[in-house]
């Protein structure tokens, strides 16, 4: 069953985002220097971000809960969660870790991630040059596609058949919602 | 904090403005919750904000429109929410903290990077991961706030700005 772009979904789908964004502008997560201040362990700690994911965490692990017992989401045939029957050792592989390090690092450095970035970019409409967010979303779109690129040069040397997907034996660990590949769950 | 948020914050009953700040963080954070949910419950989808947008990239997968447009919509969403907050508050989102255009840029390429290797950010792996117990989500939660604090650190040991 092809799954449907109607109206109700794109709403939905718009809400999400939109609710998405005020919580991280009411949260104060597009100002780098409260994630700074929040990974400043070592130094003049802040905790806000602590109480932004925790807040959110608390909301959204009750209902998420309570609606994976429903057999469907309201708008769609079936729920499209990543999930894995391997032991939970195994799913915390190179690429997962190695990842969020990158990521890690990233976010130290520049004291956004992706979410805040994008919330933060119509902030050039009144700045008088490039702002921040502009110039690190500019990057993480780089960095994003540098990613696509070195995935697809790391499957065409896995499989130099030409397969699509990998070898038998190999546990994958996870499904793919919706027929879009799990970049690096190998 | 910003002062157009502490003026939200006082819109707060509490008996101490720190307080009020804190309940204003607090509910930030439970609207990023709801919203995560509103996404689960509707579309069955994880709000991960990295997976959303990356998946998109280099180019959207034409065979489904389906699958490009809600992704679309929902980061249509955000933007219009710091639009919102632009119209509101010119200052509250161009935050200058110094940090040099070089800087930014190895950041930005290293979040992007990182962010599709391990399958997530703070909200798909912090939020939403977390919420389900996810092993991995966790893993790399642990994983991203440590990598962050000893850069932070490193950052104001050498003598940059933090």
């Amino acid at each position: 069953m092809k799954a449907e772009l109607t109206p109700s979904v794109l709403s939905a789908a718009f809400i999400s985002g939109a609710l998405f964004g005020a919580g991280l502008v009411v949260g104060g997560m597009t100002d780098p220097s409260k994630i700074f201040a929040f990974l400043d362990f070592f130094g003049d700690w802040d905790a806000s971000l602590m109480f932004v994911m925790g807040g959110a965490i608390a909301v959204n692990a009750p209902l998420t809960w309570w609606l994976r017992r429903r057999e469907k989401p309201i708008l769609q045939a079936s729920y499209s969660i990543p999930a894995s029957s391997a032991p939970w050792r195994s799913q915390l592989n190179a690429p997962l870790l190695v990842g969020a390090a990158l990521f890690g690092v990233g976010w130290g450095l520049g004291g956004y991630c992706p979410g805040p970035a994008l919330v933060s970019l119509p902030g050039v409409v009144d700045a008088s040059s490039m702002t921040n967010a502009l110039t690190f979303t500019l990057a993480m779109i780089a960095g994003m596609v540098a990613h696509s690129v070195y995935d697809k040069q790391r499957q065409r040397k896995e499989m130099p058949s030409g397969a699509a997907c990998c070898s038998p034996d190999e546990d994958r660990g996870t499904l793919a919602p919706n027929g879009i590949p799990p970049s690096s769950l190998r | 904090m910003h002062p157009d948020l502490l003026l939200l914050s006082e819109a707060i009953p509490m008996p101490h403005s720190a307080f009020a700040a804190a309940a204003t963080t607090l509910a930030g954070g439970m609207l990023i919750g709801l919203a995560a949910a509103l996404l689960l419950g509707t579309l069955g989808r994880i709000a991960g904000i990295s997976g959303i947008l990356g998946s998109l990239l280099p180019l959207p997968r034409v065979n489904s429109t389906f699958e490009t447009g809600w992704r679309v919509a929902f980061l249509a969403g955000l933007l219009a929410a710091g639009f919102v907050a632009q119209g509101l508050s010119p200052t509250l989102l161009s935050n200058d903290t110094g940090t040099p255009a070089a800087m930014l840029i190895a950041a930005g390429l290293l979040v992007g990077f990182g962010t599709r290797l391990g399958s997530g950010c703070t909200s798909g792996h912090g939020v939403c991961g977390i919420s389900r117990l996810s092993p991995r989500s966790i893993a790399a939660t642990l994983t991203f706030i440590s990598a962050g604090a000893l850069t932070v650190t490193l950052v104001r040991v050498l003598g940059g700005q933090s």
